[in-house]
């Protein structure tokens, strides 16, 4: 059987790659990709996958999106759009998530067409706090709920989820947490934090941080698309790295200053529209976040090509960022030092 | 010796040095680099082992080896690679025990431990993660079973703050050990547990009093007063040189229970109990063993009671 897939959130980085990644596949008939704006250029992506994904303008706060998926006897639906945030405003990326989450889950739950349903989440759904388990794992509760945010606009978005689950047991839900996804064409709040000359830090704290490889991430929601696995999964790269050693990867130098400073500075970059800075950007800043991905391991009986410190490794080369510098003063100070005996009593 | 005539360096005591002085300026450079660019490895609780073993423990060592003088016996019950559970008592106003403990385990049987902390320690900037990188996290079910699961040796001081900051008047009496949490663990995992006695902890800081009104304004849960503390400042916190025992017991094997079975609060107390008087007995033997805290004072005052 061939499968009429829809992807919303086509327009950006992960959407567009998931959209082409199926459109590729031969079990898929049509991909239809929808966002609220059309993609910044069809024509710069310029493969044949592009081609093959039909895309259509749809507000999905609208219930237009009822029409689309009825129209298209779409099966699969693959629900990318979670805006983890831009500089655009905070009421306005709520509306869309969440809203637009109700409206396409309402539409599903109506249709006689749709068998699967899977939904992007985020691992910011488990907050970040000193008192929680240095490991999350999927059933595990956050000691505190994110009061506001992203973090709270996916905790919706999964109840809603919950709910088609319960209203329709015929369709297979898969709901993937995502940690920060980052590679080469990932632009995100934390990819341009890490590109930053000297990027802040909080004084006194060195969070454990997890990345998931844009490839991955396109691979696993590829297969949660193609396949039946119902269920909630986390995902991210295998291994963790502390805050400190990403910078001293990246050979940045850091500026530890007090909490409130660092809210201040998020604050004022917010204001100057460069990142969407929030107070869960505060809280993983001080205690990070680690989550445990056996479940989906399992599942899949397939790993993350990338582990955490390989996808960070890929997208500093790919911005072509180096550890140069502090690489470089200690390749010095070893050359400088013992390096002189040491061909000489290779000679001997 | 037999090492360096199997190395076959040519001659002279004084050239072997040298060489090997520069292997260690070699070493630490290398050291250096990986710290610099960050290639070492952290584990998912961000445990770094390297900066443990080479600086944070060497910064221990010398009040192990020569301030407290730890002596430890028993590490023949400590598992050689698998998973097990530590259950010690918890003394010293400050938690020295937890450091020394941990120095013991790593330096005499070749184990980092991984010690379960109190909420406090993780609120905190700096010591929150650097108890992470010491390898230690919160003191919760899910991250006790999973360092149990993953086959690490776990310790735990199951009286918190009510043992670490009792009275120095009821110094060596265990209080109340919570609610058995690490016992359902043992269970759970089926490790066995490690009854761990330590004297010597109680006398750094003698405790005689609190200023309960000052600590709840700070947020912490005691605030002592000692001897020393605060009338010298700073000074006042420079442990007392108490001589240390360390004593592991004989494993308390939990593997014939049903893992089911850690939802048995009497099950879970029985153990809990078992464990607590083990530990109860071993102290007081140990402390008949030690004899003074202070043997050096106690040797002077005994050559001066003649007189």
């Amino acid at each position: 059987m061939t499968h009429t897939v829809l992807v919303t959130g086509v327009s950006r980085h992960i959407g567009a790659r998931v959209a082409s990644a199926l459109a590729a596949e031969p079990g898929v008939d049509r991909v239809i990709g929808v966002d609220t704006v059309p993609p910044p250029s069809a024509a710069r992506d310029g493969g044949s996958h592009a081609r093959r994904t039909e895309f259509v303008r749809v507000d999905l706060r609208s219930p237009d999106i009822a029409q689309v998926i009825a129209a298209a006897d779409v099966d699969v639906v693959v629900h990318v759009s979670l805006m983890s945030g831009s500089s655009r405003s905070r009421s306005a990326a709520k509306e869309h998530n969440v809203i637009g989450t109700m409206q396409l889950l309402g539409a599903c739950q109506r249709s006689t067409s749709v068998r699967r349903v899977v939904v992007r989440s985020t691992t910011a759904i488990y907050g970040s706090a000193p008192n929680d388990p240095a490991v999350f794992t999927e059933d595990g509760e956050p000691s505190e709920a994110p009061p506001s945010g992203y973090a709270k606009d996916a905790g919706d978005v999964e109840g809603y989820v919950r709910g088609l689950a319960r209203r329709r047991p015929d369709v297979v839900t898969s709901t993937l947490r995502f940690a920060d996804f980052i590679g080469p064409g990932v632009d995100t709040p934390l990819t341009r934090y890490f590109t930053q000359p000297v990027p802040p830090t909080v004084l006194g704290f060195d969070p454990r941080l997890q990345f998931v490889h844009e490839d991955d991430g396109v691979e696993v929601l590829r297969r949660m698309a193609l396949e039946d696995h119902p269920g909630t999964f986390n995902v991210a790269g295998d291994g963790v790295l502390l805050l400190s050693q990403c910078l001293r990867r990246a050979g940045r130098l850091s500026l530890p200053v007090p909490s409130p400073l660092f809210r201040l500075l998020g604050e004022a970059a917010r204001a100057a529209g460069r990142v969407d800075f929030s107070p869960e950007h505060l809280a993983l800043m001080c205690h990070g976040r680690v989550v445990d991905c056996g479940r989906l391991v399992r599942e899949l009986g397939w790993k993350p090509k990338f582990g955490t410190a390989a996808a960070f490794e890929d997208f500093l080369r790919s911005r072509g960022i180096s550890g140069g510098l502090t690489a470089a003063v200690a390749d010095r100070l070893s050359d400088l030092a013992p390096g002189r005996p040491a061909p000489f009593k290779d000679d001997q | 010796m037999t090492r360096t005539s199997e190395e076959g360096s040519p001659g002279v005591p004084g050239d072997a040095r040298e060489r090997s002085g520069e292997e260690r300026l070699a070493e630490m450079l290398a050291f250096l680099r990986r710290r610099l660019t960050g290639e070492y490895e952290v584990d998912e609780f961000g445990f770094d082992p390297e900066l443990n073993d080479k600086v944070l423990l060497e910064l221990l060592r010398p009040f192990y080896r020569h301030w407290f003088r730890v002596e430890t016996s028993g590490l023949q019950h400590i598992p050689v690679d698998s998973g097990a559970l530590v259950v010690a008592n918890h003394s010293g106003t400050l938690p020295v025990d937890a450091l020394m403990l941990q120095v013991a385990l790593h330096d005499e049987a070749r184990r980092p431990v991984r010690l379960l902390g109190a909420d406090l320690v993780y609120q905190l900037p700096v010591l929150g993660h650097l108890a992470r990188k010491t390898g230690h996290t919160l003191a919760c079910p899910e991250d006790a079973d999973r360092l149990l699961r993953k086959g690490e040796l776990v310790g735990v001081f199951p009286e918190g703050f009510k043992g670490v900051g009792k009275p120095f008047s009821e110094r060596y009496k265990l209080q109340r050990f919570g609610r058995g949490g690490f016992a359902a663990s043992a269970i759970r995992t089926g490790v066995p547990i490690i009854p761990c006695a330590i004297v010597g902890a109680e006398e750094i800081y003698p405790k005689i009093g609190d200023v309960p009104v000052l600590a709840r304004l700070l947020g912490l849960p005691y605030l002592p007063i000692t001897p020393f503390f605060p009338w010298l400042g700073p000074l006042g916190l420079v442990p007392l040189p108490s001589k240390w025992l360390i004593e592991f017991g004989e494993p308390i094997m939990t593997n014939d229970y049903d893992p089911i079975d850690a939802d048995d609060p009497m099950l879970v107390f029985n153990l809990t109990d078992q464990v607590r008087e083990t530990i109860q007995s071993r102290l007081d033997a140990l402390r008949l063993r030690r004899g003074p805290a202070f043997p050096a004072f106690s040797d002077i005052a005994a050559d001066q009671r003649p007189l």
